[in-house]
């Protein structure tokens, strides 16, 4: 009995729980009105525009480009990022802590605020569609 | 012979372990190159002293222009591992506030032969880079024979 307790924890936490980038998607729409789709174009305009809230992090493509299926690079570190698109890269949009701890991140100094969950819904709808 | 004197000398007034190998220490928790190792290489611990890693992990919201916040069950094992394997002396100091191994004397003089015009490559963008110019850096290895610096520029390794 001892060894089945620590079992249903981990079960219960959704311990490294693997989700596919539509499922990601998906969970971020549920939060939204009946009748919101995600929207691969917002998305992209999303990714693209400049904030100006920081000057080095203008836009998301400052570090991971204006190709998101090319690898990216750190604006400040100059390290080489991963590409951020799924067709280019399978880890991505996989492991929702992951993805909710960069948004969380990245966003706060991008945009200066968190980004909501529409606007992370088209994000991932945009990447999903990126060649 | 005069050749085997000098490296010897030299062994004894520089560092106890040889400075071109610093693969990540054995004990490190395996959130450390996860986490910090996403943004910059997951720098060697023994390159700041224990205090200013105290420094740095206590203030992951405002790191260096960046937040790199951790919630804290993975951020306290990284701080014990990083004071753990902190080093001391010379290698140390200098690093300023907030902590920076690159502005380190011992960091310096390692780079000393480092034409000013690298630095600013594009391609480099900071100091902290390092594997722009140590293509094995993630490995932990800094050999001299391995460096390749953007630009053209020629190391002459003696
Ligand atoms: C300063 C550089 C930088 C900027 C600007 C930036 N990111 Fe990132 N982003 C990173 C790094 C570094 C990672 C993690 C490294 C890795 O996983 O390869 C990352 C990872 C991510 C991830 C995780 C994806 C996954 O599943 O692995 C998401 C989501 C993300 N960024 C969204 C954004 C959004 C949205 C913006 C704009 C608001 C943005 N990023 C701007 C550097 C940046
Ligand atoms: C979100 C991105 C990000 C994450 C995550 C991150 N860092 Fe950094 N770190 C930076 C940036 C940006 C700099 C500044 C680099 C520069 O100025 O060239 C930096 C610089 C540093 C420096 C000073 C380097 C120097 O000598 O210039 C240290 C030490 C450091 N980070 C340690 C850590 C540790 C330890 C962790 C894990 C707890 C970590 N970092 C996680 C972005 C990050
Ligand atoms: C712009 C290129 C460049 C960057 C960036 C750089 N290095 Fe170096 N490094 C060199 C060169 C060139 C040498 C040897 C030449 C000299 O003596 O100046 C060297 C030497 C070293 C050595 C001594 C190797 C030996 O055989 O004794 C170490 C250790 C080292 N670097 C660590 C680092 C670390 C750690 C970083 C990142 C925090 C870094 N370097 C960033 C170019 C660079």
């Amino acid at each position: 009995m001892k060894h089945v307790i620590p079992l249903a924890l981990l079960a219960t936490c959704g311990f490294a729980a693997a989700e596919t980038p539509r499922q990601i998607a998906d969970g971020y729409a549920a939060t939204q009105a009946a009748g919101f789709q995600p929207s691969a174009q917002r998305g992209g305009e999303f990714y693209s525009r400049k904030f100006g809230v920081s000057e080095k992090m203008p836009a998301c493509a400052a570090c991971h480009t204006e190709q998101p299926a090319q690898s990216g690079r750190h604006a400040i570190t100059g390290k080489d990022i991963k590409p951020l698109a799924p067709v280019a890269n399978a880890d991505r949009f996989t492991d929702p802590a992951k993805v909710e701890k960069w948004f969380t991140r990245n966003c706060k100094e991008v945009v200066g605020r968190e980004c909501s969950t529409a606007e992370k819904a088209d994000f991932v709808a945009f990447l999903m569609e990126k060649r | 012979m005069q050749r085997t004197l000098a490296l010897v000398a030299m062994g004894l007034i520089s560092f106890p372990a040889l400075a071109d190998r610093m693969p990540i220490p054995a004990d490190a928790p395996p959130a450390f190159k996860a986490e910090c190792g996403s943004c910059h290489l997951a720098f060697p611990p023994a390159l700041l002293s224990a205090d200013d890693w105290r420094r740095v992990m206590g203030g992951l919201d405002k790191h260096y222009g960046d937040n790199a916040t951790l919630d804290e069950k993975t951020r306290r094992p990284i701080e014990d591992f990083l004071i753990r394997n902190a080093g001391s002396g010379r290698r140390t100091m200098g690093a300023g506030v907030p902590p920076r191994l690159t502005f380190t004397d011992w960091f310096r003089h390692k780079h000393d032969e480092v034409p000013a015009a690298v630095w600013k490559d594009k391609q480099v963008g900071s100091a902290a880079n390092c594997a722009a110019c140590h293509p094995r850096a993630e490995a932990g290895s800094f050999s001299e024979r391995e460096i390749r610096m953007p630009g053209g520029y020629r190391h002459e390794h003696d």
